[in-house]
Formats: structure tokens, C-alpha cells, sequence
């Protein structure tokens, strides 16, 4: 058979398929649907992204308010938890890797332009939550990676405490209160598996916290409307980035995000709201024997992540936008103990920056989904003049998308496929230039 | 004689596409119009899993529900604001896909936009002829409601004893009377009365108001007949208080059970 003739049955077969996923329901969710009986493009826009009826659930402590949240009502086989692993092709390319000359001899460092490629796992998420009473909710989240595991969630929550949607409580380790969230981002290569804005730090920067897309230790009051159009939550969290174990110091940070959703006829939900992280982080800690004495960080100094955010429908398109702006203290900037202020560089000054992405989705049908994402971070003022005043701007765009040609009762799988760039002005290791990596993945990610 | 052929095969496809057409389903809630293209999207997104393809109840999701999930093709539907056996209104629907129906499977779906709720009874209303052949029944009317007192309340405990509600619902109101363990649905089901007691919601309303309303309609589907010609306003009332002095949460002067 010629080649064109087989490039043409593909073609056609590519068609076929996508004619299908047009034509087919949507199905399947594991925990959640095995416990309530419903599809998980109810409460997905595309998984792991929730759409509203997903948020409200979400908000409402897992339950459905239906009279049946109680596990009493649940069969006494069933077992609240969810596997999610993904399997994948990718190549990932770095145009500037500092490597040494006369490779296992050393010889000095150069930067050169390095690519690997392989099959590869890329993460295996355990989850178990729901609810262990009526309006009492948990979520347990071990992470396993390659070698190592850690506890990536782990909460309590008391729901609508005194009868009211507005006062809910919870305890433990969990992800800040982010609509557009870190957890359910939709892309998973290795430069578009992340929100950059979330996790920024300036260069040269010793700010113990990593950003906001992390989970957090600490407590959360939230609430919302009847229908969530409205929602608040506000936190207080220990200073250690969410690291068990008081390895820092003890103070506290708060965050707090509040939101408002609406209607707009013929177009669909839009929904607007302001953040804001302020926190303070240790400089330095006590010592014994010039040993840092775990959990005794001080020499506290301030900072702060503030911005806005929406989520704009426009009928099968969406638009998720985001601005932050960030500030650390010039002790943090320039990564300075609190008590040696003559060791800070002259003109020394708190580094800032502002931030931002656009997310883009086309909801072709509840079994395919395209993405399109471009963020940007650009500094506005370094934490030493003597850095190039691009140093640790950010550009980062992604492509690809989700089709989930199994969505059954009992569980769901993604074919995925994308192609992520980013380049950091002036990281390159040895030259100061700019670094750019680019990534590609195709695979499978699939929960039971 | 071959394009005489096409020519006639095309125009009974234009015909088959225009007769489709016209019998498009509209449903139309204050001034949202629902539209039922848009509606089928939204029920294989949310509704498929439980009520099925073909709107017959018989959902993937259906075997492990109980109650069941509602069978669209017959047309017939617990709360209503019309008469027993008529066809619900728009709004009906509407209000049953806003507020779930409690102790079942089916969740409120408030946090979907109010348009994509009229959109998806526009769907399913494609599911029964019965909503192109028929015109749902003129809404019951709902006097205002008398205040509810000791006399009212033991009243409604005597319309309960004489109307034989206890028969199913129980003496003391907690749903298990001599006839409740043999009661089904329309489709054969096991169906279990309410208990007046557990301070639960009711499926079809939380008010005096619907409660009231339920005692004219009658749940289409379930044993609950429609006490419309049965009783008089009045009675009904008391009956409402009645009930609602049973529930531990109630607000309405209380009195003890008939079986005291």
C-alpha cells in the first residue's frame, strides 16, 4: 500500500474519530460518580477543570444536598478513593544547560543546547475525600513521584456550620482557595504543567513562601451564595509553605479571595474576583553550633501577592484571565539576614513584578476540549540595581488538547497532546542570557 | 430517469429536515424561551448518566438509584402545579430541576444558568408526544392561608384519621401504616410514604403553600392520590398544620400524634 494511501486512511480514521466524540454522551466519573450516580462532565468542564455545578459541589463540602451526603447511605463496599496516573511520551529541550567540557572530567562549563526524550510516568495522585458525616468533609492526598511521596492535601471541614452556606471551616493542608486552579490545570508538560505566576520568585530571591499554587497548612473560613454566584474565603496559614513538621518559623500568613459570578444572556457565566497572599518569611534562624534550629526561623520580613482574576464564557469558548502583582521585602530580594543590614548591596530596594496569563478553551463537546495558553511575568523594580532589569521575565505559552475517548461509569482517560515554550530573560547558568526550554508530550492520563 | 430519481430522493431528505423542523420542542419560563438543541448538550452533559438516552429513566447510572430516575416518555411527573393527570407547566419542571428532589439521586441544579434550565425542558418534553397533543392543565388556585392554632391542628388530625392518610403514612405520621410496605410506584417499584416526623424536606416544595398544593394534585406516578374534591379548602389547611406540628422542627403549635 503507498504511503499516501495509508496517510489518507488516517486522515479518515482521525475524522471518524472526531465525528464520534461529537455524536457520544459523556460518562464517568470514579469516587464522586460511583458515590452520586452522576457523570463527571456534571461537575467537569473537561477533568480535572470544574465548571459550576463542579465548584458548588465542591463548596458544599462534596455533598449534593440531596439527603443523601451521609456515607450511611452509601453501600458499605464503597471506598472513597480515585487513582490518577499519567503516562506519556515527551521531549523537553533546553537551549542553555550548563554542562562541563570534557563530559564526567569536568574541564569547566559551558551552555549548550540539550534534548532528551523517552516514555515516562509522570505522577501517580492517590485521592480519598468525601464526606464522614453529614456536613463534615475530608480530602486525603498522598503524592507519589518517581522515588518519593509526600502528603500533597490533607483536610477536615466542618460545612455550613449554624445552618448557614456562608461559614465553613477547615483544617489542614490544602490548596488555597484558587478558581483557576493549579491542582485541575488542564495542561501537564513539563513547561505547561504549570501556572509560572503562581510559583514566582525573583532572582536571587530567599522568600521561604513559593507562591500560591502550593498547598498551605492552616485554616480557611469560606462561604458562598445558594447558587455560589458568590464566595469568600479567607485564610490563616502557618509561614512555611505548607511544609509539615514547623521546619521554618512561626508566624502566620493570610490569604483571602472573593468572588462574584453572573449571568449574561446568550453567552453564559462570568465571573470576576480579587486575592491577595500577605505573609511574612524568616531571614534567618536560630543557631546552635551554627546549626539552624529547625522552626526557629526570624528576622521576619513582609511580603505580599495581590491581583484579580475572571472567567469569561462565550458560549463554547472561555477565557480564564489572571493578574498578580508581587512584592518581597528588600531583605528577601536580596537574600539578607534581617540583622546584617550593612550586607545588603547599595541601593538595594524590594523587588516587585506584575503577572499575568490568558487561558483559552474551546469546549467542542464534553469528549474534546482545545486549549491555548500565553503568561507573562515582567519585574518592575530588581532587589539590586546591579541585576539587568529584564532579569526573571517570564514568557510562556502553551498548546494542545484533551479528548477523552473513555468516559465510563467507573472511569475516565485522556489522550493528550501539547507543545509548551517558555523563556526566562537572563537565567541562562553561565552566560546571563536568555534561557528557553520548550516541551513536548502526547499520552495518556487516565483515573479509576 | 436516474436524476428524476435523485431529484425525488432529495426532496423527501429536504421534507424529513423540514418536518423535523416543525416539531421542535420550545418550553418558555417568564421570558427565557428554552431552546432544545441547545437542551440536548446540557442533558448528555448532566442528565444522560441517570435518565437515559431515550429519556426512559434506564440511565447507566439507574440499577444502583432508588428511587428511580424519572421515565420522561411517560409524561408523568410528581410536582406539578396542575391538576391530577394533566401535563405539568414549564415552570413546573423548572422548579424541580432548580430545587432537586430531596432524598433521591437527583440534586438541585441551581448553579446551572437559568437558560440552560429552560433549555433542557425543552428536551425533555421532546421525550412524550404528550407535550405536542396535550396543553398542561390550568394551574390550582391556593387561597391564603388561615393562621395555623391548637383547633386547626386537631382539626387536621381528624381529617388525617377519617381520610384514611394514616393508612399509609402511619397514626404517628412516620410513614410506616399497614399499608406502606406494599406500596409501588407506577412502574412497580417499591415506593415509601413519607415521614412527617424526620423533619425532612419534602420533594416538592418546602412551604405551607406547596404542601397545600400537593393535597390538590396529588403525586402523579406515586400511591399519593389528589385530595381535590375529598376535602375542602379548609380542611386541607388543617391538614397542613396538622402535618406540620409533627415535624420536631416545626414552627406550628404542637399536638400529639392521633396514636396518643
Amino acid at each position: 500500500m503507498e504511503a499516501s494511501t495509508l496517510t489518507r486512511i488516517g486522515i479518515q480514521l482521525l475524522a471518524l474519530g472526531i465525528f464520534l466524540t461529537g455524536v457520544q454522551p459523556a460518562f464517568g466519573i470514579p469516587a464522586f460518580a460511583r458515590k452520586n450516580g452522576l457523570p463527571c462532565s456534571a461537575c467537569h468542564e473537561a477533568w480535572p477543570m470544574l465548571n459550576n455545578f463542579g465548584q458548588t459541589f465542591k463548596d458544599n463540602g462534596y455533598q449534593l444536598g440531596n439527603g443523601r451526603d451521609s456515607p450511611i447511605y452509601q453501600e458499605p463496599t464503597y471506598w472513597p478513593v480515585t487513582f490518577r496516573i499519567n503516562t506519556s511520551w515527551h521531549r523537553e529541550n533546553n537551549n542553555r544547560t550548563a554542562v562541563d567540557m570534557i563530559p564526567g572530567a569536568g574541564g569547566g562549563q559551558v551552555e549548550r543546547s540539550i534534548t532528551t526524550s523517552g516514555f515516562d510516568l509522570n505522577s501517580l495522585d492517590i485521592v480519598t475525600a468525601g464526606t464522614l458525616s453529614k456536613d463534615i468533609s475530608f480530602f486525603v492526598q498522598p503524592f507519589i513521584n518517581s522515588g518519593s511521596s509526600s502528603l500533597g492535601e490533607a483536610w477536615a471541614r466542618l460545612d455550613n456550620l449554624f445552618g448557614s452556606r456562608w461559614l465553613n471551616l477547615k483544617m489542614g493542608k490544602f490548596e488555597l482557595d484558587e478558581l483557576i486552579s493549579q491542582e485541575r490545570i488542564l495542561t501537564l508538560s513539563g513547561t505547561g504543567g504549570t501556572y509560572f505566576n503562581y510559583f514566582f520568585t525573583p532572582l536571587g530571591d530567599r522568600n521561604v513562601f513559593q507562591g500560591i499554587g502550593g498547598a498551605q497548612l492552616g485554616v480557611e473560613l469560606s462561604g458562598h451564595s445558594d447558587d455560589d454566584h458568590q464566595r469568600y474565603s479567607v485564610s490563616v496559614l502557618s509561614s512555611n509553605n505548607g511544609q509539615t513538621g514547623l521546619p521554618t518559623n512561626s508566624s502566620y500568613d493570610v490569604y483571602t479571595n472573593l468572588n462574584q459570578a453572573f449571568e449574561v444572556p446568550n453567552l453564559g457565566m462570568q465571573r470576576v474576583g480579587v486575592y491577595g497572599y500577605f505573609g511574612q518569611s524568616p531571614t534567618y534562624f536560630q543557631t546552635s553550633g551554627g546549626t539552624p534550629i529547625p522552626g526557629t526561623g526570624t528576622g521576619n520580613r513582609s511580603f505580599y501577592r495581590v491581583g484579580a482574576y475572571g472567567q469569561w464564557y462565550v458560549r463554547k469558548f472561555d477565557f480564564q484571565t489572571f493578574y498578580m502583582h508581587g512584592r518581597d521585602n528588600v531583605f528577601l530580594g536580596n537574600s539578607v539576614a534581617a540583622n546584617q543590614p550593612a550586607n545588603l548591596p547599595p541601593g538595594a530596594t524590594a523587588p516587585e513584578w506584575n503577572g499575568g496569563f490568558v487561558e483559552a478553551h474551546y469546549d467542542y463537546n464534553p469528549r474534546l476540549i482545545l486549549i491555548g495558553k500565553y503568561e507573562l511575568i515582567r519585574m518592575s523594580q530588581q532587589a539590586n540595581p546591579g541585576i539587568r532589569s529584564n532579569a526573571g521575565n517570564l514568557d510562556a505559552w502553551t498548546v494542545g488538547y484533551r479528548w477523552y475517548p473513555i468516559m465510563n461509569p467507573r472511569a475516565g482517560l485522556a489522550w493528550v497532546q501539547e507543545y509548551g515554550r517558555v523563556q526566562n530573560a537572563g537565567a541562562a547558568p553561565l552566560s546571563g542570557k536568555d534561557d528557553i526550554s520548550n516541551s513536548f508530550l502526547m499520552g495518556f492520563d487516565f483515573d479509576f | 430517469m436516474r436524476w428524476k430519481t435523485a431529484l425525488t430522493g432529495s426532496a423527501a431528505l429536504v421534507l424529513l429536515l423540514f418536518c423535523g423542523d416543525t416539531h421542535a420542542q420550545e418550553s418558555h419560563v417568564g421570558k427565557l424561551n428554552g431552546n432544545e438543541k441547545r437542551g440536548k448538550a446540557l442533558y448528555g452533559r448532566y442528565c444522560i448518566f441517570c435518565h437515559g438516552r431515550y429519556g426512559d429513566g434506564r440511565g447507566e447510572s439507574a440499577p444502583y438509584l432508588d428511587p428511580k430516575p424519572r421515565d420522561f416518555t411517560k409524561a408523568v411527573f410528581k410536582c406539578r402545579s396542575t391538576p391530577s393527570g394533566s401535563l405539568p407547566l414549564d415552570s413546573d419542571l423548572y422548579d424541580t430541576i432548580s430545587r432537586g428532589v430531596h432524598d433521591s439521586g437527583m440534586p438541585s441544579w441551581k448553579p446551572l444558568l437559568r437558560q440552560e434550565r429552560v433549555d433542557l425542558i425543552a428536551y425533555i418534553k421532546t421525550f412524550s408526544s404528550a407535550f405536542q397533543e396535550e396543553k398542561p392543565g390550568a394551574p390550582v388556585e391556593i387561597p391564603p392561608e388561615p393562621p395555623s392554632s391548637a383547633e386547626s391542628i386537631r382539626r387536621g388530625a381528624q381529617v388525617f384519621e377519617s381520610m384514611n392518610c394514616w393508612s399509609c403514612h402511619g397514626k404517628d405520621g412516620r410513614g410506616h401504616g399497614p399499608s406502606a410496605a406494599a406500596l409501588t410506584d407506577s412502574k412497580g417499584y417499591p415506593i415509601t410514604p413519607f415521614d412527617f416526623t424526620s423533619g425532612s424536606r419534602f420533594k416538592c416544595g418546602e412551604t405551607d403553600r406547596d404542601m397545600f398544593r400537593d393535597l390538590i394534585t396529588g403525586l402523579d406516578g406515586t400511591p399519593m392520590p389528589s385530595f381535590a374534591s375529598a376535602m375542602t379548602t379548609d380542611q386541607r389547611w388543617d391538614v397542613v398544620h396538622y402535618l406540620r406540628s409533627l415535624s420536631s422542627h416545626g414552627t406550628h403549635a404542637q399536638l400529639a400524634p392521633i396514636s396518643q
